[in-house]
């Protein structure tokens, strides 16, 4: 046997003989041939390491961390690895190199394919075609969503109007401000027209109207997953109030006002509450009626969608809220309160039909 | 890290990943961590809004912030930080894509919507039913406050420790993985001359598997006492019927030997496409040998 440097394209293990001829103790002195394996790593780990550093510099401070050429690179780097990933397990039987490897692929994967999005942009992108194009492909549960709503207003209305204890029932008494059955005709009329100076207080109120209706959105969409039926009980319990509220004007032969008080702010917010009942109805169908995929890969489908648009919900909710809490407060005469509740109705409705020019090619199947 | 809780994704360039699901109890905690960054930012706007001359429009301000805070911390944390929240980050724990594909925005907005029904509900469901049924009976509180319990600890009741947000946008939690990478030990046995050398039957015993076990133990070389090296030495001598008259060997020494030689031959057959799992897989080769 020679010297280390010598070059046994077999080794000198191979062949049983000369083992046996040498024997353990005969055999020392020579030096294992560089395995395929160490030769890889070898020439490949400068590349790993590089790709280390980028990794742990994006897990450290962001993507932001890295300039353009950086960012290049690290996708560059990912890929080169990934592939040597491929090839280690093939011919290495190093584990720890292939563990980790595998693990520096994953967090470069991490890196690579996290999100990664321009915030303007992708936000016109998301209102000015993606939330109108999903809310058109939901329109079946808006309408039963509404419908709901509907059913519960007009049922509130007629029994509130049958039995006027039945306000009491229906409205839960923190709501009404004392505006109930008891109070005089007087004290509703001016409650539908109390003008405020505009202070500090309508700010507060406005951002407290939104969080708190934003939330019970949010919820109604969430409750979407056990089956729905939390659903309907909400959209169906907001219309009651809402119809046992608009009854009791009614006696009082304040129809016109109190509709007047209502819509301006009520059309935007009933709509959100729809749009969110309509999401939650989505998550619903997709574990009941799944269809021709898994319940598990529907909910998924239809549950990434249904919260993009319970985002649009949100802001919506807060136009609302705006509306209602300043609007509503500073704006007393009827034609305008009218006109307004039109006009947002007729916004709404120019926003999320069609446009005239199309989507934007390939926009329609786009995540917001 | 136990094997039940590995799963396996594929990267859009179609190789296999391992990744290891995140445990309870760091999810737990990256919540607990996060929610008390959310309390303590709260408070500490409520504080200033107490003591700061309590006008109206910075009570909106305070409002419309922990409205902001409690919806959207999570989901833009996630949203910037791949996958990831200070919580999180804390746990080295992140969130990824159950299949493997791109993290997309409508996935992380729909597992963090969601919250609100898990966390918030359940809470009041327990603390102050009537908020939510006003005028149930005490069975029917009872009755839909256990279910809401049972929404919040549905991570227990399933194998991948799905929250319904993940479930609803198809995502998993997992572990950032952390290794270290060593130093190849073959690359380091070829330094130095070779002791004890073996036979290609005496290397044809054994499989990937225990060479990867033997793999491990001389990694940890100065954890392991002279003890396991002798027992450890004895079995593979037996096991390669090592000639008696030379029984007289350096454990350690001849340990590193017999891996240099069986990883070499084990990854020349790789090179030709031949691969031995473990012993089992090795033996049969060998019978198959004998037979042709």
């Amino acid at each position: 046997m020679s010297g280390p440097d010598t070059w046994f394209p077999l080794g000198p293990i191979q062949t049983p003989d000369s083992t046996k001829e040498s024997g353990p103790s005969g055999a020392a002195g020579f030096t294992a041939p560089e395995l395929k394996s160490v030769q890889f790593r070898r020439e490949r780990e400068a590349v790993w390491r590089e790709l280390e550093g980028l990794v742990g510099a994006v897990e450290k401070r962001g993507l932001r961390a890295l300039d353009a050429n950086d960012a290049r690179r690290l996708a560059m780097l990912y890929r080169g690895t990934l592939s040597a990933l491929s090839v280690a397990r093939a011919i290495s039987l190093d584990r720890n190199l292939v563990v980790w490897l595998e693990g520096l692929c994953g967090r470069a994967y991490l890196c690579v394919y996290g999100t990664r999005h321009h915030l303007g942009r992708a936000l016109i992108h998301y209102f000015l075609y993606w939330l109108p194009a999903a809310m058109r492909r939901l329109r079946w549960h808006l309408l039963l969503a509404f419908v709901f709503l509907l059913a519960g207003g007009v049922a509130g209305f007629m029994l509130t109007l049958s039995d006027l204890d039945l306000f009491y029932s229906v409205m839960p008494a923190g709501m009404t401000q004392g505006r109930n059955p008891a109070a005089t005709t007087e004290f509703l009329r001016n409650g539908l027209y109390q003008r405020e100076a505009m202070d500090d207080t309508l700010t507060a109120f406005a951002s407290f109207l939104f969080s708190h209706n934003a939330r019970i959105g949010i919820a109604a969409f969430a409750l979407g997953f056990v089956l729905g039926l939390p659903v309907f009980y909400l959209l169906f319990y907001n219309g009651l109030g809402l119809g046992a509220f608009a009854a009791l004007y009614h006696t009082r032969g304040l129809s016109v006002d109190v509709w007047g008080w209502l819509l301006p702010h009520g059309v935007t917010e009933l709509f959100a509450v729809v749009v969110c009942g309509a999401c939650g109805l989505v998550l619903a169908q997709a574990i009941v009626f799944p269809g021709r995929h898994s319940r598990i890969d529907q909910l998924k489908i239809r549950g990434r969608e249904a919260a993009g648009v319970v985002l649009g919900a949100v802001v919506l909710f807060f136009v609302a809220a705006i509306l209602e809490g300043f609007f509503r407060q500073l704006v007393t005469d009827v034609p305008t309160r009218y006109a307004t509740a039109a006009a947002t109705a007729l916004f709404w409705l120019v926003f999320f039909l069609p446009r005239p020019w199309g989507t934007r090619p390939g926009a329609k199947n786009n995540a917001p | 890290m136990k094997d039940a809780d590995q799963r396996v994704i594929t990267t859009p360039e179609g190789i296999e990943l391992p990744v290891v699901l995140a445990s309870m109890g760091s999810r737990l905690v990256a919540f607990i961590l996060d929610a008390l960054i959310i309390m303590s930012v709260a408070l500490g706007l409520a504080l200033l809004t107490i003591f700061g001359g309590a006008s109206g429009s910075f009570a909106a301000f305070f409002v419309l912030i922990v409205f902001l805070l409690r919806t959207f911390y999570f989901a833009l944390f996630e949203l910037f930080w791949q996958g990831s929240t200070p919580g999180k980050r804390n746990q080295r724990i992140r969130v990824i894509d159950a299949h493997g594909g791109p993290l997309s925005p409508g996935a992380i907005f729909a597992r963090n919507l969601t919250r609100e029904m898990e966390i918030f509900l359940p809470l009041v469901a327990m603390f102050s039913p009537e908020q939510l049924w006003p005028g149930a009976s005490g069975v029917v509180a009872l009755l839909a406050a256990l279910w809401c319990v049972g929404l919040l600890l549905m991570p227990f009741f399933n194998r991948d420790r799905l929250r319904v947000g993940d479930l609803i946008a198809g995502t998993r939690v997992i572990v950032v993985p952390q290794e270290m990478l060593m130093e190849d030990l073959s690359a380091r046995l070829a330094t130095r001359p070779a002791r004890y050398a073996f036979t290609a039957t005496q290397l044809s015993h054994y499989g990937n598997y225990e060479l990867q076990v033997l793999e491990d133990l001389l990694r940890r070389e100065a954890d392991v006492d002279k003890d396991t090296w002798r027992l450890v030495c004895e079995k593979i001598r037996k096991r390669i019927h090592w000639p008696d008259d030379q029984a007289d060997v350096e454990p350690l020494v001849f340990l590193r030997d017999f891996y240099a030689a069986q990883r070499a031959r084990l990854e020349r057959g790789l090179l030709l496409g031949v691969r031995h799992a473990d012993k089992n897989e090795a033996r049969e080769a060998q019978a198959r040998t004998r037979a042709g």
